[in-house]
């Protein structure tokens, strides 16, 4: 506030406007005529945060590690071609080990061949466990992405067109909302019966609503924005305003959920093949192993308890979920999103 | 808007959403092949189509399926949800027995989440980004990346089979207000109860720490207040609000957790009913219990706004 008053007459000083100083932050700034893309530096600038958090990265990094394992598990191949030739897993997931080799036996502990041990029906749990990452995993991933995309057309709709559109749009979500996402995803599993694609199904059908009440409020947010206005007075049509102007603006948040479903899902799967819903039974997907050896946790066949079986699927759970959402959270502090849900994620 | 109309307004908001619960049930259950009477007749190799007619009108399953809709919504409406086709006992019979286990199961799992989370919650927010902090919120973060029902295996694991504690299953099954009962309920209790005890941590802590920052802390702690009541009487009081507005997600943590949950410690409560009825196929079960499900939530939703008005009298009610 100590502005000097020029003593010399006749001049007018005008205040609040020193063109020396604007030169001096002139090439601070590294504005540009191309670099004016507000979201691409967010997304810089969130990338930049992102990486400096340990927690997050060690996340990515098991994510990253779990899949990759998942995927080269057992080799891959599509139509007759293999894809994927590599084989991690020391055994064939679905082999029953004793009728190749005598001396292994059902629900033996682990050791130096079978590194988890065995299973109730003589497989290598070591084995089934890497490409058990296959089932829930992927399912995790299309779930999230078919959720968030049908749930981002659906809020934006909503939320931009307002008025009765709206508010039938939203009364269906709240329906859904209504449902316990366990209860309904295991009911839809039960009516369908089980299998890779009716899982998918089921999660989808229950999992798209949260991205479409997000999605709304954001769209609700932004659309009074004058720079909405001004694309519409433009006579930019509803679409591209909606996709070019609007939904950029509410990725963050979005993300952010999208990250912590994916672990939501994984339990949820994992949930149903543990009450018997899921993949078929004798699958090596996580939950269903689980269920597998539930009624053998309390009394092994020779009195000794196999506690390897139910102690590594789990565990293999547990971690991609947690991984997930150190992630999740990772984002979200690297994106300032406001709405994140992450403390409302329940179990299963 | 008066608070009054407010709440009025928001009553007759669940209207809709109870027709469309109603109809989603109904759709999920008798829109897929296959149904109840038709898996009878396939059992039953004597039945002549005559019976199959006769059972199908007894069961109300003859006619458009918009016909058996309103039939089955005009019997819901007065409390009868029929009889399961196997036994032929009555359904909301069935859920009556059942429903008081799963009620104290999920009342102690609240309670359990409370207890362990709003001391924790508090102690990260006043110690952030210290040790303490570190550790609650990594605790945090297994509560709700564990699956509830690996824990439950795992509680076993440990606490009946290696330490010998619990029999996995009471002996002789104690009616439920028995005091033996409650060591039984405390390991499904915990096992319930985790998931909603870290989302309650993590909410508490962000947003207790948002509050310290707020100015009438300063003004507090500039009054000469003792550090500890600035926190429990002014920032946790304002903080606890955001906790409410969780209860109806927590309360369908809670319902989803006491399907998997019960299977996993056999108990005798809804969600283990309703996991047999989805295996017999018990149509009308599984109906009575996914609607009494979804209407549980939709008035915890409504409770959780209600509350959340009346404590919070800042926000708009629009």
């Amino acid at each position: 506030m100590t502005r000097k008053i020029s003593a010399e007459r006749g001049r007018i000083q005008i205040s609040g406007f020193d063109a020396e100083k604007v030169e001096q932050r002139e090439p601070l700034s590294d504005w540009t005529e191309e670099s004016g893309d507000e979201t691409q530096t967010r997304w810089q600038r969130g990338w930049e945060r992102f990486k400096r958090n340990r927690t997050a990265l060690i996340g990515l990094a098991v994510v990253a590690f779990l899949s990759l394992v998942a995927i080269f598990a057992r080799p891959i191949s599509v139509m007759g071609t293999t894809v994927q030739p590599f084989s991690l897993a020391p055994y064939d997931p679905a082999a029953i080990l004793y009728l190749q080799d005598p001396s292994i036996g059902v629900y033996d502990p682990p050791s130096s061949t079978n590194w988890m041990g065995t299973d109730a029906s003589g497989r290598d749990l070591f084995s089934r466990l890497l490409y058990g990452g296959r089932y829930s995993i992927s399912i995790g991933f299309i779930v999230v992405v078919i959720t968030a995309s049908f749930g981002t057309i659906y809020g934006a709709v909503s939320g931009y067109y307002g008025g009765w559109t709206d508010e039938i749009m939203m009364r269906i979500v709240d329906t859904i909302f209504a449902f316990p996402f366990l209860v309904m995803a295991l009911v839809i599993v039960a009516m369908l019966g089980g299998g890779y694609w009716q899982l998918v199904l089921a999660f989808s059908l229950v999992g798209w609503a949260s991205y479409a009440r997000l999605i709304r409020g954001e769209v609700l947010k932004v659309k009074e924005n004058e720079y909405v206005m001004a694309a519409k007075a433009l006579g930019a049509r509803d679409k591209s305003v909606i996709f070019r102007h609007i939904v950029p603006n509410a990725m963050p948040p979005l993300l952010v959920v999208a990250s912590l479903n994916v672990g939501t899902v994984v339990i949820g799967v994992a949930a149903l093949g543990f009450l018997g819903f899921g993949m078929p039974p004798g699958s090596a997907e996580w939950g269903t192993m689980l269920d597998q050896t539930r009624e053998t946790l309390i009394q092994g066949p020779d009195g000794t308890i196999p506690w390897w079986a139910t102690v590594f699927p789990g565990m293999a759970i547990f971690m991609f979920v947690m991984a997930m959402n150190m992630i999740g959270d990772g984002i979200n502090d690297a994106l300032d999103a406001q709405e994140t849900g992450a403390g409302q994620q329940g179990g299963a | 808007m008066s608070l009054r109309r407010f709440i009025l307004k928001r009553f007759l908001s669940i209207i809709p959403i109870l027709f469309g619960v109603s109809v989603i049930t109904f759709a999920l259950v008798h829109l897929t092949p296959g149904d109840p009477i038709s898996q009878m007749v396939g059992l039953n190799p004597d039945m002549t189509a005559a019976d199959e007619a006769r059972l199908r009108a007894r069961y109300g399953l003859d006619g458009p399926i918009w016909q058996q809709y309103l039939t089955w919504m005009e019997n819901v409406v007065v409390g009868d949800f029929g009889e399961e086709i196997s036994t032929g006992r009555d359904v909301t019979e069935i859920i009556m027995t059942r429903l008081p286990e799963t009620i104290v199961l999920g009342l102690f799992g609240w309670a359990f989440g409370l207890i362990i989370a709003i001391p924790s919650g508090i102690y990260a927010a006043v110690n952030k980004d210290k040790l303490g902090d570190t550790i609650s919120r990594f605790l945090a973060l297994s509560g709700i990346s564990i699956p509830n029902f690996w824990l439950g295996l795992m509680l076993i694991l440990i606490g009946s089979l290696w330490l010998g504690w619990w029999n996995v299953l009471p002996p002789s099954r104690q009616p439920l207000y028995h005091p033996d009962m409650l060591w039984y309920l405390l390991l499904p209790g915990i096992t319930i109860g985790t998931a909603s005890a870290a989302s309650i941590m993590r909410v508490m802590r962000t947003s207790m720490a948002e509050e310290m920052n707020k100015e009438y802390v300063t003004a507090a702690r500039a009054k000469g207040l003792p550090e500890r009541s600035v926190v429990l009487k002014h920032v946790l009081r304002n903080s606890l609000i955001s906790v409410v507005t969780l209860a109806a997600t927590l309360t369908a943590s809670i319902v989803s957790g006491s399907v998997v949950v019960e299977y996993v410690f056999n108990w005798p409560g809804l969600g283990m009913e309703f996991v047999e009825a989805i295996n017999g196929r018990e149509v009308n079960l599984i109906m009575a219990i996914t609607l009494f499900f979804g209407v549980t939530i939709i008035i915890a939703n409504l409770v959780a706004d209600i509350m959340y008005a009346v404590l919070d009298p800042r926000i708009r009610y629009d």
